[in-house]
């Protein structure tokens, strides 16, 4: 362990160090290749080709290791989806037929498509409620450290927590789950929450909504201290009540911030794979996309064109709701 | 449209006094201006008056109803903001007409509130935008429209030009003048620290200062006759001088010599007693003028002029630890600098004020 921490920190500073030299060196290097002391013109011409390469010069490592980490992956996938099992044979839109027939993708589909009616909107209603009471109250700091926690935690780290929530035992054994030991305790029957489907789907949905209400709450509170207190009071003297000043008031002027908030959780959610893959693995009908991809690589009987299918697929439905928020925050940045 | 009485007003945050004991009678139809240095309370209490802050001492009633703990929304008031405060979100319509339907108002009578406002304010042309797509003076006429259309009892102004550049806030003075003049029965309570806005708006102006009410008068009431010296000072630009000295003789006028060597006569009985009293003569600068005879007020060098074109300023070289004297003289004499300059005064504008207060008023 201590071994593995040291290995750790040692590859940070070598790391750190090989790129601090490369940044002094290549533009030690670029000075001496162009020298541009003097006045004259060719000292002039220089500067002026030094100013062309050093942007270059220093984002070329970015660059290299996007391309290599990020742009060639997504082409690779992209080629592995129109091939065969072995990733060796092409077999043109084969995969993609597969794809649509699929019963399995289909189920995983439905799943992901009620993960994104519920969480992202869930979360940020949440959010939104919690940041505007956590406002009006002295220990509101405190509650929103403790919803921003679980932020702080891994989707499988949560996950595992859930799991003590959600665990079931026989009728017959002392049942260790919060939830199914809350209901004993009150009388009442357990139930094997991650296998009673399809509310199963659901019991998954809160641990991400649990997760990412915290995100919300963050952000939303930010924007909600930017309104300008004075059409609050001017709201107030229009005689306005509490909840007319949130939703007529409040809530319009930060429409944008909820918007960003809300699609940037939409893309979290349509990656979803970790919560699913660590409570259920996808049994009892709470598969999703990003499982089946995970699925088709790793598990069963591999088969690359499959995975490379489904996680083009997931790609090509985040790409507009990311288009979108992106576009969202940069109109958002010119108002300022 | 209605009268508004304060009896005993205070505020206070826990220990901290920001105002106490503030007595005012508004009647109907009244525009009223608090003016004040900064952080004198004057817009803490016209924000009382709207409910917006709590009243921690003394009475505040509106139509003969004490409204203290009354919402806001309830006093029929209505509040033009500093920063406008329109809602962004919605267009000028919308934003005239929201206190309307809050109120549940049938859509038609909504409709020809709005419609009437935007005629006087002439805003029919934008009532279809958002605020953003609107200039600083038509936004703060949106406001102004915003409460026109609740028909309050009273309009409450929270220095509503600090925010416009100089030529337009001019202009929109102007327009709030002719808007009081449509509305002669409304009552209207204003709040700057811009003496020319005080001056020519108000009915009455309220000058605040150090948690109480200085001073309450009509403008000409406060630059002939105020009653001590912050209120002399404040009122007038450039202030008025202060010159400390003696009284030597008494009678239907007053005679006083000044430490400086002058001597002054001014226009206010003074008993035999008063004899010998330490008092500070008070002489605005538009009010002093050159003299070649014995008898002056002041004299000294200047120091700079400042030829505004229609009057001069000029500012004399400070002897010892007393204040600058400024003078100020029409037209233009960019000549005086560095000369040395006799000033006298007319006994009927000048001023004695003892331990701050004016002997006028004893």
């Amino acid at each position: 362990m201590i071994q593995q921490i040291y290995t750790g920190l040692a590859t940070i500073a070598v790391g750190v160090g090989l790129a601090l030299l490369y940044f002094y060196g290549s533009n030690w290097l670029l000075d001496r290749l162009l020298p541009q002391g003097g006045a004259d013109a060719r000292a002039t011409r220089n500067i002026r080709l030094a100013g062309a390469i050093r942007p270059w010069l220093f984002l070329g490592p970015a660059i290299f290791a996007l391309g290599l980490y990020l742009v060639y992956p997504v082409i690779a996938t992209i080629q592995l989806s129109f091939f065969d099992a072995a990733g060796s044979t092409y077999v043109g839109f084969a995969n993609y037929t597969w794809f649509v027939h699929d019963s399995n993708i289909r189920a995983a589909l439905l799943n992901n498509f009620l993960w994104l009616l519920v969480v992202p909107a869930a979360s940020t209603f949440l959010g939104l409620v919690t940041a505007a009471l956590t406002d009006r109250i002295a220990w509101g700091n405190i509650a929103k450290s403790l919803v921003f926690m679980p932020m702080a935690i891994s989707f499988v780290g949560a996950t595992v927590i859930w799991k003590f929530v959600y665990d079931y035992r026989g009728a017959d054994q002392t049942q260790i789950g919060l939830l199914n030991a809350i209901i004993t305790g009150l009388g009442g029957r357990p139930e094997a929450w991650i296998a009673w489907i399809p509310w199963n789907n659901f019991a998954l949905m809160v641990i991400l909504i649990w997760i990412q209400t915290g995100f919300a709450m963050v952000i939303l509170s930010a924007a909600l201290r930017g309104i300008p207190e004075e059409t609050i009071e001017a709201a107030v003297l229009d005689g306005a009540n509490g909840l007319q000043i949130f939703f007529r008031i409040m809530v319009p002027q930060i429409f944008s911030t909820i918007a960003v908030v809300w699609t940037t959780i939409t893309i979290t959610v349509l990656k979803v794979f970790d919560i699913v893959y660590a409570m259920t693995n996808g049994q009892w009908d709470t598969d999703v996309l990003a499982n089946q991809m995970y699925f088709w690589m790793f598990q069963g009987t591999p088969d690359f064109g499959r995975s490379a299918t489904v996680a083009i697929v997931i790609m090509i439905l985040v790409i507009p709701i990311m288009v979108w928020n992106i576009r969202n925050a940069r109109r958002e940045t010119e108002g300022h | 449209m209605a009268d508004l009485i304060l009896k005993g007003v205070a505020k206070a945050y826990g220990d901290v006094k920001v105002l106490s004991n503030i007595n005012l009678d508004i009647r109907q139809g009244e525009l009223i201006v608090f003016v004040g240095p900064s952080g004198c309370g004057k817009s803490t209490l016209l924000r009382m008056i709207a409910g917006l802050e709590s009243i921690t001492g003394g009475t505040l009633s509106i139509d003969g109803r004490i409204v203290n703990d009354l919402p806001a929304a309830q006093r029929g008031i209505a509040m033009v903001f500093q920063s406008y405060a329109l809602y962004p979100h919605m267009t000028v319509r919308d934003n005239m007409a929201f206190a309307l339907q809050i109120a549940r108002k049938p859509r038609a009578e909504i409709d020809a509130a709005v419609d009437k406002a935007a005629r006087v304010l002439q805003l029919t042309p934008y009532l279809d935008r958002l605020p953003k797509a609107l200039s600083g003076g038509q936004r703060q006429r949106v406001a102004i429209g915003r409460a026109i259309v609740r028909d309050p009892k009273v309009y409450l102004f929270d220095e509503p030009l600090s925010n416009l550049d100089a030529a337009l806030r001019v202009a929109t003075r102007i327009e709030i003048a002719q808007l009081k003049e449509q509305m002669p029965e409304s009552t209207m309570i204003y709040v700057t620290h811009d003496q020319v806005e005080a001056m020519t708006l108000a009915s009455r102006i309220v000058v605040l200062a150090g948690g109480g009410i200085s001073q309450v008068g009509t403008p000409l009431d406060l630059y002939e006759r105020p009653e001590n010296e912050f209120v002399a000072q404040f009122i007038g630009s450039p202030a008025m001088n202060l010159l400390p000295g003696e009284i030597v003789a008494t009678g239907a006028q007053t005679r006083v010599k000044l430490q400086n060597g002058g001597e002054v006569l001014a226009a206010i009985a003074t008993k035999d007693g008063d004899r010998g009293m330490q008092v500070n003569v008070g002489v605005r600068p538009e009010d002093m003028l050159p003299t070649e005879g014995d008898a002056h007020v002041f004299e000294g060098e200047v120091e700079i002029v400042e030829a505004l074109g229609e009057v001069t300023l000029l500012y004399f070289k400070r002897v010892g630890e007393a204040a600058q004297v400024i003078g100020k003289l029409p037209g233009i004499h960019s000549e005086l600098r560095r000369k040395r300059v006799r000033l006298t005064a007319d006994p009927a504008k000048v001023h004695l004020f003892a331990n701050g207060r004016s002997l006028l008023y004893r």
